[in-house]
C-alpha cells in the first residue's frame, strides 16, 4: 500500500534525454499504466521508480520517503520484465525463492507458507518443480508474477509483460493481471506500448511521448477527450482522422465540406475554462480530429441527417467485424470504419455521415485540443446535436 | 571440403541435442570419404608413434617398421617404472589442474568487474588487459627468470604456475558470455538484495558452466603443454614436468643409442590426459568455439 510521487523527474544518458521532468502521482492501491511508442521514456520512468537507473534530477517520493538515492532492494519493489528474467538453472520454487532466501528477511517456514499461497493464488504449483526450460511462456510469466507477489511488495513494477506472448495467450493473462490486482489491491505500475493493454488494464494512464506526460486520464476520458493531437492518435485504433479546418461563425471550414460545431461554448475541457482564450473564435485555423468509428456510411444511418458529405474510396480492409475504408475528403486522406459486408469498392464515391458528439478541434500549431463537442460534464449535447450532418458544399 | 564443414556443424548441433542425429544419406558418403581421408592424415604421426612403442629399437626404416612389435608392456613398464615417468606426469598434471584453477577464479572475478560493475575507465582497463596478449611468457622469460630467482621460487610448482595465472583470453571469452546474459537476470537479483559473491556463486556460475568447461579443458591442454619455461626454471629432476621428462628418455644419445621407443611410448602417455578429458567434454568444448565464432 503505497503512494508514490514523482517531482520534476529527469533522466539525461549522455546527450539524450529520456525523461524529462515530468510531475506523477500514484494513488495508493490504484493500477497505473503507462503508455507511448518506443523510446518515449516510459521503461526509464519505471526503472527510475525500480532504482535501476539513478535520476539526473528531480526526486521520488514513497509514502513520504525520498527514495531517489535508496539502493533497489530497499525500496522494496518488485519488477516484472519482459523477457521474465527467470534464473534458467533452478526450479521454479528456487526461482520464486532465491530473492527471498538471499536478503534474510523471512524465516523458511514463512517463506513456504507464502509460495504456497501464491501458488494457490496463480495456480502454479505443478509448474513449481520444473525448469523454465521445460515451461511454456505463459507459465513462465507466472513464475516471475509469483516471484514478485511472494515479496509482498509496497508496489509492483511491471515492463512489457505480456509483450512477449502470443495473442490469445496475452488477452487470457491480461484478465489474470487485472483480477490479480483486485485481489491483492497492490500499487502498481504498468508500462506497456500497446494501448489496447492500456486501455483494458489502467485504472489510469499516462500517455508520454518525448520524454514527457501528454495525459493522465482513466482511459475512457482519455479516449472521449483527447488533451492533444498525439493522445488523439494515439489512442485508438486505426487512429483518429486529422482534417484542417478554418472556424467560421460556429462552423467548421474544410475545402470539401462545412459543419456546425454543437454545444460551442461549452464544450471546452483539459485545462482551458468556457470563454477562455483558447476557445473557439472566428478566422481561427483548427484541425477537426473525428474517429474513424464516429464515420458511418450515410446509407447506414438514414436517421442522422439528411446531408452528407461525398469522400471517394481509395482502398478498403475488411477487418471481419468491419469494413476499414480509406477515403479522400478533398485532398484530405480519412478513414472510415463502415459496416462488414458493405458492398464498396475502391473508387466509388460514398456519402458520410458523423457522430457530432463526437468532434474534436486542436490547436495546429501546439496540438492542444480546444473543443470537444461533447461536454465532459454531460453528454446530453451530443443527442440534442444529432440532427446536424454535413454539409457538402 | 564443404560438405565437411555441414556435416559438421550438423554434428554439433546434433551434440547440443537441437535435432536428432540424421541417418547417413547416400551423399553423405562423399562426405564420409574426405572425413576419412582427413582422420589418417592428423592422426598418422600419433599411429606411428603407437606402433613404434611397442618396437624394441624403434627405428623406422621401411613401411613393414610401422606394424605393432611384440615389446609394448616392456617398454611402457621402462618408461614408467625404471624412468619414474609417472613422477613427471604427476607433476604435470599439479601444475596443469593450478593454473586452469587459479586462471578461472582470476579470470571470473576479472570479467565480472569488467561487466557488472562501474569502474572508471572501464574499457582502457579491458583494452590494457587484451594488450597482455602481445606479451606472453615466452617473451618475458629474462625478466621472469630474475623475478623468479628473487623470489626464491626456482624449482618450484609456484615458478611454473604464477606466471600463467593471469589470461586475456580467458577474461574475454568470459567477458562475452556475461554480456550475453539478460541484463533483465542481474537486475532482478539487484531489487531482491542479491549480494554480489551470491549473485557469483548461485547465479552466474551455474549460467556459465558450459563456457567455464570448455575455457579449463583449453587451458589444461596449454598448460599440459608447456615445455620451454619448465624447462628453464626447473632444473632438479624430481620437479620436472612430463614434456621436458620426454628428454630424459632418449637414454645413451652419446653413444648413438637413442631409444625411440621409449620415446614414443613417453609421447604416448603424455598424449592420455588431454584426450581422456576432450573426450569426456567435447559438448561444452564445442560449444564455447561456437560461442566465439558467433
Amino acid at each position: 500500500m503505497t503512494t508514490v510521487t514523482l517531482h520534476n523527474l529527469r533522466k539525461e544518458f549522455d546527450d539524450v534525454v529520456a525523461v524529462n521532468g515530468i510531475d506523477l502521482e500514484i494513488i495508493d492501491g490504484e493500477f497505473l499504466v503507462i503508455v507511448g511508442p518506443s523510446g518515449c521514456g516510459k521503461s526509464t520512468t519505471l526503472r527510475l521508480l525500480a532504482g535501476l537507473e539513478d535520476a539526473t534530477d528531480g526526486e521520488i517520493v514513497m509514502d513520504g520517503r525520498d527514495v531517489t538515492a535508496v539502493e533497489p532492494k530497499d525500496r522494496n519493489v518488485a519488477m516484472v520484465f519482459q523477457n521474465y528474467a527467470l534464473y534458467p538453472h533452478m526450479t521454479g520454487r528456487r526461482n520464486i525463492t532465491f530473492g527471498m532466501k538471499s536478503s534474510g528477511d523471512f524465516t523458511d517456514e514463512e517463506i513456504d507458507r507464502r509460495v504456497e499461497e501464491a501458488a494457490e493464488t496463480l495456480d502454479i504449483a505443478d509448474l513449481l518443480d520444473r525448469k523454465p526450460q521445460a515451461m511454456s511462456g505463459g507459465e513462465r510469466q507466472r513464475i516471475a508474477l509469483g516471484r514478485a507477489i511472494v515479496r509482498d511488495p509496497d508496489a509492483f513494477l511491471m515492463d512489457e509483460p505480456l509483450s512477449n506472448l502470443d495473442a490469445k495467450l496475452r488477452i487470457q493473462m491480461r484478465a489474470e493481471l487485472a483480477q490479480l490486482h483486485t485481489s491483492l489491491g497492490t500499487t502498481t505500475v504498468y508500462v506497456t506500448h500497446d494501448q489496447t493493454e492500456a486501455m483494458t488494464l489502467g485504472e489510469r494512464v499516462v500517455v508520454m511521448n518525448d520524454g514527457q506526460i501528454m495525459q493522465v486520464d482513466e482511459p475512457q476520458t482519455l479516449y472521449d477527450f483527447p488533451a492533444n493531437r498525439f493522445v488523439a492518435e494515439f489512442i485508438g485504433d486505426p487512429a483518429m482522422n486529422m482534417l484542417p479546418v478554418d472556424i467560421e461563425n460556429g462552423t467548421a471550414v474544410h475545402e470539401a465540406f462545412t459543419i456546425p460545431l454543437p454545444n460551442a461554448d461549452g464544450g471546452v475541457r483539459n485545462g482551458t475554462k468556457k470563454g477562455d482564450d483558447a476557445s473557439i473564435h472566428d478566422g481561427q485555423r483548427a484541425v477537426l480530429g473525428v474517429r474513424p468509428e464516429d464515420l458511418y456510411l450515410a446509407s447506414e444511418r438514414p436517421d442522422a441527417g439528411d446531408e452528407t458529405l461525398d469522400a471517394t474510396v481509395n482502398v478498403t480492409e475488411p477487418l471481419g467485424d468491419s469494413l476499414l475504408l480509406h477515403c479522400s475528403i478533398g485532398e484530405t486522406p480519412c478513414k472510415i470504419q463502415a459496416k462488414a459486408r458493405s458492398e464498396i469498392h475502391p473508387d466509388d464515391t460514398v456519402s458520410i455521415a458523423y457522430d457530432p458528439a463526437r468532434l474534436h478541434l486542436f490547436d495546429p500549431e501546439s496540438g492542444n485540443a480546444f473543443y470537444h463537442s461533447e461536454s465532459y460534464a454531460s453528454s446530453e449535447s451530443a443527442a440534442a446535436a444529432a440532427d446536424h450532418g454535413w454539409q457538402s458544399r | 571440403m564443404v560438405g565437411v564443414l555441414q556435416y559438421a556443424k550438423r554434428r554439433v548441433d546434433a551434440l547440443r541435442g537441437n535435432y536428432e542425429t540424421q541417418r547417413i544419406h547416400e551423399d553423405d558418403l562423399g562426405t564420409h570419404f574426405q572425413l576419412l581421408l582427413l582422420v589418417v592424415v592428423v592422426v598418422f604421426p600419433i599411429a606411428v608413434a603407437l606402433a613404434v612403442s611397442t618396437k624394441q629399437s624403434g627405428v623406422v626404416t621401411s613401411v613393414v617398421d610401422l606394424f605393432p612389435g611384440g615389446n609394448a608392456v616392456e617398454n611402457y613398464r621402462e618408461v614408467l617404472v625404471d624412468y619414474q615417468f609417472g613422477r613427471f606426469m604427476w607433476n604435470s598434471l599439479a601444475m596443469s589442474v593450478v593454473i586452469v584453477v587459479g586462471k578461472l577464479i582470476i579470470s571470473v572475478f576479472a570479467a565480472m568487474a569488467i561487466v557488472y560493475y562501474r569502474v572508471p575507465y572501464k574499457d582502457l582497463v579491458f583494452l590494457f588487459i587484451l594488450f597482455t596478449l602481445l606479451l606472453p611468457v615466452p617473451v618475458r622469460f629474462i625478466p621472469l627468470f630474475q623475478l623468479m630467482n628473487d623470489l626464491g621460487w626456482s624449482n618450484t610448482i609456484l615458478a611454473i604456475t604464477v606466471p600463467y595465472l593471469a589470461s586475456a583470453t580467458t577474461v574475454f571469452i568470459l567477458r562475452q558470455h556475461f554480456l550475453s546474459i539478460p541484463t533483465s537476470i542481474v537486475e532482478t537479483a539487484k531489487l531482491d538484495g542479491v549480494g554480489p559473491l551470491k549473485f557469483m556463486l548461485f547465479v552466474l556460475l551455474p549460467m556459465s558452466k558450459g563456457v567455464l568447461v570448455g575455457v579449463s579443458i583449453i587451458m589444461f591442454v596449454y598448460a599440459w603443454n608447456q615445455y620451454l619455461w619448465p624447462l628453464i626454471i626447473i632444473d632438479s629432476e624430481a620437479n620436472q614436468v612430463a614434456q621436458v621428462g620426454l628428454q630424459l628418455l632418449q637414454g645413451d644419445v652419446q653413444g648413438g643409442q637413442l631409444s625411440w621407443s621409449l620415446v614414443m611410448a613417453g609421447s604416448t602417455l603424455t598424449l592420455l590426459p588431454p584426450l581422456l578429458l576432450m573426450i569426456v567434454f567435447r559438448k561444452p568444448l564445442l560449444e564455447t568455439f561456437s560461442i566465439q565464432q558467433k
